[in-house]
């Protein structure tokens, strides 16, 4: 079961706000799909198995050092929701911490 | 349906390049019918206005493409079904439609799909349901769902999707097309919004196995702005085979029983004697990690999920929640106004797999799961040349049939994870109704086998003859 604290502090991890209601179904819906999901438990010790991270097998994909042109600042900014002079314009994170 | 409508791309393309097509005339008709969609296919449709130029001796002789909305276009809507990317034109195209439009395939319209690429449905899209051409009260399947309708309505030739776990097999199969996902790493992922990088493919969905390797041949390739990509070893073939003479099938127990709807596994059975008639062995086989397939599945790709959706956070592009002061909560907000439900469920779920105290239980042991999938693949090529599975459960169910539980939609994916996870080719063709609705044939092979397994679907799609369309099955 997961509880309402820990949907809580996931939801913080994730930069997430969650109304109540979404707080209880999220509780109640992962509850029930990590039941599920807990099943590989069943398969018992495996640490003789290597993790996979991925499927095949690429090493070093290198390309030469040159430079080339980039997407220009203005075309960068374009879509941003707020800019000001070169940059992404955010709010203030607020007083430094003590 | 004009007549040049109702050819399959390639015979299209046979006709524009013997001169007896205009493909002008051909991308009226199209766009037309695309504007005309009464399905939700559509996010976006091209203007109406002068026809783009195309090169009739191109290797896909303007024959125009739809799009899953969450491949970056430059220019043009790519919202990725959120509303977080309400808006957004992107400044550039990605790799695989960029490579499509350089052989000749424009760009007809961008298509619905689940709220970046989560869904079984095409239900969890901020803008709207997609509904599916059989049967309107009913899902297409998801996430490529406005892919898998625009084909099978006609409104496009041929569409291309995102495979993560399922998302071009499963519609297709609901859709009465074919479908498929690549090897990883055959097609560039470059300007694909992301979803689960290690999992994400790109693939085509069509009317018939000719098209799909033709779609398949102009899009693979490896790509400098995509490490991970390594393209195929040789150039894709058009299929010719005939007969199934010497291949042999291996029928996994775990993935073709229990589960699975009775009509589904009767069209899959007749599907087994087809295969059989046309000089196949067909024998059981054992997958012994499937069934925990759809556990790691739903591990990996929402915790690969949540680090990839923490870029939307409302700085660089994308929607942005008003009147909040403090960047915190702007982050929070944006997130929690910007995000559906089930993208939430699957940030939250992959974020507490990863999360300290968790991540070796989950995580970490769904890695090595994958790992255990991958090598029972492995054992079964040294008997088998493919593996043969119906590609989803059941047929396409009602609207709103399962958006209230989410594990009985994730248990949609069940028989499509472990191709997935293990990163082989995948194929899905139509092999028959069922109560109406289209079934699903799914062959799957080795890494980077994808001309013997295109081969193989063509032979067994022309043993059964299945017609895609459904406007002549109502009629």
């Amino acid at each position: 079961m997961l509880s309402r604290e820990q949907v809580l502090h996931v939801a913080r991890l994730a930069r997430l706000e969650l109304t109540e209601e979404e707080q209880r179904r999220m509780s109640e819906e992962l509850t029930k799909v990590l039941d599920h999901i807990e099943r590989i438990g069943e398969l018992g010790d495996l640490a003789d198995v290597e993790p996979t991270s991925h499927v095949v097998a690429v090493e070093n994909a290198l390309r030469a050092d040159e430079p080339r042109p980039s997407l220009p600042a203005e075309i960068a900014l374009q879509s941003a929701p707020e800019s000001d002079m070169s940059g992404f314009r955010v709010p203030s994170p607020g007083p430094a911490p003590a | 349906m004009t007549e040049a409508a109702s050819l399959t791309a390639a015979a299209a393309a046979a006709r524009i390049r013997a001169g007896e097509l205009d493909p002008a005339e051909l991308w009226h008709g199209y766009r037309a019918r695309a504007a005309a969609d009464d399905c939700n296919a559509y996010t976006w449709v091209a203007p109406d206005g002068d026809p783009p130029q195309v090169d009739r001796e191109a290797p896909l002789a303007g024959l125009p493409v739809a799009v899953k909305d969450l491949f970056c276009t430059a220019g043009v809507p790519s919202q990725a079904g959120s509303r977080i990317l309400a808006g957004y034109r992107p400044p550039y195209t990605a790799t695989s439609v960029e490579r499509l439009a350089n052989a000749g395939a424009p760009l007809l319209g961008k298509t619905n799909q689940d709220e970046f690429a989560m869904g079984s449905s095409t239900e969890h899209s901020a803008y709207g349901p997609t509904l599916n051409p059989w049967d309107r009260s009913r899902v297409p399947g998801g996430s490529s769902g406005g892919s898998a309708a625009a084909v099978a309505a006609g409104s496009a030739p041929w569409a291309i999707g995102t495979d993560t776990g399922g998302s071009i097999r499963q519609p297709a199969a609901l859709c009465g097309i074919v479908g498929l996902k690549p090897t990883y790493g055959a097609v560039s992922r470059y300007g694909m919004i992301a979803f689960a990088s290690s999992l994400d493919q790109c693939g085509p969905l069509t009317r018939d196995v000719t098209d799909a390797a033709l779609l398949l041949g102009a899009m693979a390739g490896q790509d400098p702005c995509d490490s991970t990509s390594v393209g195929l070893p040789e150039p894709v073939a058009l299929p010719s085979r005939q007969d199934l003479r010497g291949v042999r099938l291996g029928v996994p127990e775990e993935l073709s029983g229990e589960g699975i709807e009775p009509g589904v596994l009767a069209s899959f059975r007749e599907t087994l004697d087809r295969a059989r008639e046309l000089g196949a062995t067909v024998e059981p086989c054992r997958l012994p990690h499937a069934p925990h397939a759809l556990s790691a599945y739903y591990l990996i790709a929402p915790a690969e999920a949540s680090s990839n959706l923490a870029r939307y956070d409302g700085v660089r592009y994308g929607y942005r929640a008003d009147g909040v002061d403090d960047l915190l909560s702007m982050y929070t907000r944006t997130r929690e106004q910007g995000f559906g439900a089930e993208v939430k469920r699957r940030i939250m779920l992959g974020t507490y797999a990863l999360s300290s105290g968790y991540y070796d239980a989950y995580y970490g042991r769904a890695q090595k799961v994958r790992t255990l999938i991958s090598e029972d693949f492995k054992a079964a090529w040294e008997r088998f040349d493919f593996i043969a599975t119906p590609t989803a459960p059941s047929v396409a169910f009602e609207l709103g049939a399962k958006t209230d539980d989410p594990l009985a939609m994730y248990l949609n994916d069940f028989l499509a994870v472990p191709m997935s996870l293990a990163g082989i080719p995948g194929i899905s063709i139509p092999s028959g109704l069922s109560e109406g609705l289209p079934v699903g044939f799914q062959l799957a092979g080795p890494a980077f086998s994808e001309n013997a397994l295109l081969d193989a679907a063509y032979a067994l799609e022309r043993s059964i003859g299945f017609d895609a369309a459904p406007w002549r099955h109502a009629a």
